[in-house]
């Protein structure tokens, strides 16, 4: 018995709006990401690719076809199912960091844990593993606002790593961050994907962040516009 | 779960200290409006009550005055000595009578002196007013029969005349009349109205009616019932029978006026109770607004926090944990402000309670309602803030600059 693959999409489309102002923001894509796989999504702004990264989050549905996440249609699950999703399979990184004001780096860190009613010990214990593999374990008592963007992100990288998720999605993660501090978190990303199989997907517009990807799927108009394994990827 | 929300909660609330403050005044002095009202309530009713029953129980006293609705009643016949004795014959439940006559003088000892009711009685006058000497003795048969010029002193004139001195035995002068102090009052403090109840003189009725007021009138007369259960039997023996010997004709109205304490005490009481009722709906009304006090901020609170709500909904955060979040904050806002107010409340009716020299009487009651009911606020005027936070979309709420 094999299992169904990580993520599946089948005919799906995200229509906004009705009428004459109607925009397809996804028009019938399909597309697989099986585990353990690295893949670039890329295209130009309004290309459909920030949807399709809020549809593959579980954070947005499709208006028409049909989304598999290992299998479940996600289009059937109510909010707080998707939620449950999130919190048990699924890691964030964001543009902006989004980590919590006010609050050190550890304590980023315990919330998933939180919700995943996780007891003090062991969300300490987790916490510091996770930023032990990001490289920040120094840095766990700091607020957000002590830290470099650079850190805040591998914190961030940290917090999506720290439930073990099946996936972690990346939202133009190097977007706020100039090019040195880009490859380093491009470089964390990659060694966690190559030593501890972790399945990334990520959206930029960025070629050479891209290219640390072994898969780059393009889009265009809501379309997609090409799907190929990178020289990486090849190899 | 709960208890790490909780401290999330406080830490929000911490970090927002002034604000959170200023958010909460508004239950604070609800309740602690509630809180020293009811207590203030509280304490007067039992002082009226102490003081009643320092006055003398099932006390009843005559006056020689016409009823009156209102304004001053007016003065009538004098009572004598015989409508006393005609009551401690006659009127059956009456354990102790005695007849009162006033008259303020100067009293003078050595170099000392000072201004003092002195009260023509009788040694029923004790026990009625369940007054026990503190030294000495009370009059013999023969010192009341002869009207000798004996006094007992009140604490105030025996403070005033002879401070560290012993007064037994010694002569004080009252107006023209020289008069041996035989006895001291215990000190029983001031009466419900204010009045110092140890500023008095006793001396026997015969000896103040010859020497001082030179006739033979009594002002007042003493009763005292020998249960609660008599006292309005024994009200109505005494009536017939005074307007049987004042010869008052059915139909006519009294010439004299009886009254009982225990009909005092319960105006009082009712009074008492009917103002803390009104203030503590005027409280109540203070703890409504700061409900919406409460709630206005957190509405701004779930605005200016937007992000963060996404960031919850996007890494796994229920739409209930979000609720449960805001809904916490709201309660333990409110529920600071309760406990704040709470103390500054029986810490401000304490300070009132002294100044105004009423017993301080803690509350527990009081306490528990007023901060369940800080609770109860949090949780109405917090639940519709936190739906609105737990509601919003995740993807717009992480897109919200």
């Amino acid at each position: 018995m094999t299992q169904p693959p990580l993520i599946r999409f089948d005919k799906v489309s995200k229509i906004y709006g009705k009428g004459e102002t109607e925009v397809r923001a996804l028009d019938g894509v399909s597309l697989t990401i099986d585990d353990g796989e690295f893949v670039a999504i890329m295209g130009p702004s309004g290309s459909g690719k920030s949807t399709a990264m809020n549809i593959l989050g579980c954070l947005d549905t499709p208006t028409s076809g049909r989304y598999f996440f290992r299998g479940v249609d996600v289009g059937t699950l109510t909010r707080s199912q998707r939620a449950l999703l999130r919190r048990n399979y699924i890691g964030f990184v964001f543009q902006g960091f989004n980590l919590l004001k006010r609050t050190t780096a550890r304590e980023n860190l315990e919330l998933p844990l939180i919700y995943r009613g996780e007891n003090a010990a062991q969300r300490k214990q987790q916490a510091m593993k996770a930023l032990g593999l990001v490289g920040l374990t120094d840095r766990a008592n700091h607020t957000s606002s002590e830290l470099s963007g650079g850190q805040q992100q591998r914190v961030a990288i940290a917090r999506a790593l720290v439930t073990e998720p099946a996936v972690i999605f990346a939202d133009e993660p190097t977007g706020n961050l100039d090019s040195a501090r880009s490859h380093e978190i491009m470089k964390l990303l990659d060694d966690l994907n190559r030593t501890r199989g972790i399945t990334i997907v990520l959206v930029t517009h960025e070629e050479d962040i891209a290219a640390y990807a072994k898969r780059q799927i393009r889009f265009r108009d809501g379309k997609i516009a090409s799907d190929a394994l990178t020289q990486k990827g090849a190899a | 779960m709960w208890w790490t929300t909780l401290q999330l909660a406080w830490r929000e609330l911490r970090a927002n200290l002034l604000r959170s403050l200023l958010t909460t005044l508004g239950i604070i002095v609800g309740v602690a409006a509630v809180v020293t009202v009811v207590t203030l309530g509280q304490g007067l009713t039992v002082k009226v009550t102490a003081d009643i029953a320092s006055m003398g129980r099932n006390l009843l006293f005559v006056l020689p005055f016409t009823p009156q609705r209102a304004g001053p009643a007016t003065p009538q016949t004098p009572f004598k000595i015989d409508d006393a004795h005609a009551i401690e014959r006659e009127v059956r439940g009456a354990s102790a009578v005695a007849p009162s006559t006033i008259r303020q003088t100067q009293a003078v000892y050595g170099s000392n002196n000072w201004q003092v009711a002195v009260n023509g009685t009788t040694n029923p006058y004790f026990i009625v007013r369940e007054w026990p000497i503190a030294q000495g003795r009370i009059f013999t048969d023969s010192e009341e029969r002869g009207g000798k010029p004996v006094c007992i002193l009140g604490e105030t004139p025996r403070k005033e005349l002879f401070g560290q001195q012993t007064p037994l035995g010694a002569s004080i002068r009252l107006g023209a009349t020289s008069c041996e102090v035989i006895g001291v009052l215990a000190a029983k403090g001031q009466s419900t109205f204010g009045q110092d109840q140890d500023d008095t003189i006793i001396m026997p009725i015969l000896a103040v009616q010859r020497r001082m007021t030179g006739n033979d009138d009594v002002q007042q007369i003493w009763v005292s019932a020998a249960t609660a259960g008599q006292v309005r039997s024994v009200q109505e023996s005494i009536l017939s029978l005074m307007r049987e010997r004042r010869r008052i004709r059915p139909g006519e109205q009294d010439d004299f006026l009886i009254r009982d304490l225990q009909s005092v005490s319960s105006l009082v009481e009712s009074t008492t109770a009917l103002l803390t009722a009104g203030l503590s709906a005027v409280a109540a009304i203070s703890l409504l607004v700061g409900g919406i006090g409460i709630m206005n901020i957190m509405l701004v609170s779930v605005t200016e926090r937007t992000r963060e709500i996404g960031i919850r909904l996007a890494i796994g955060a229920l739409e209930r944990d979000v609720l449960a979040q805001f809904l916490i904050e709201a309660v333990l806002l409110s529920c600071v402000g309760g406990l704040i107010g709470a103390g500054l409340g029986l810490a401000g009716s304490a300070a009132i309670a002294y100044a105004i020299g009423v017993p301080f009487v803690l509350s527990p009651m009081v306490v528990v309602v007023a901060f369940g009911f800080s609770a109860a606020v949090g949780i109405v005027f917090g639940f519709f803030p936190a739906r609105r936070a737990a509601g919003l979309d995740p993807i717009e709420a992480l897109r919200y600059e």
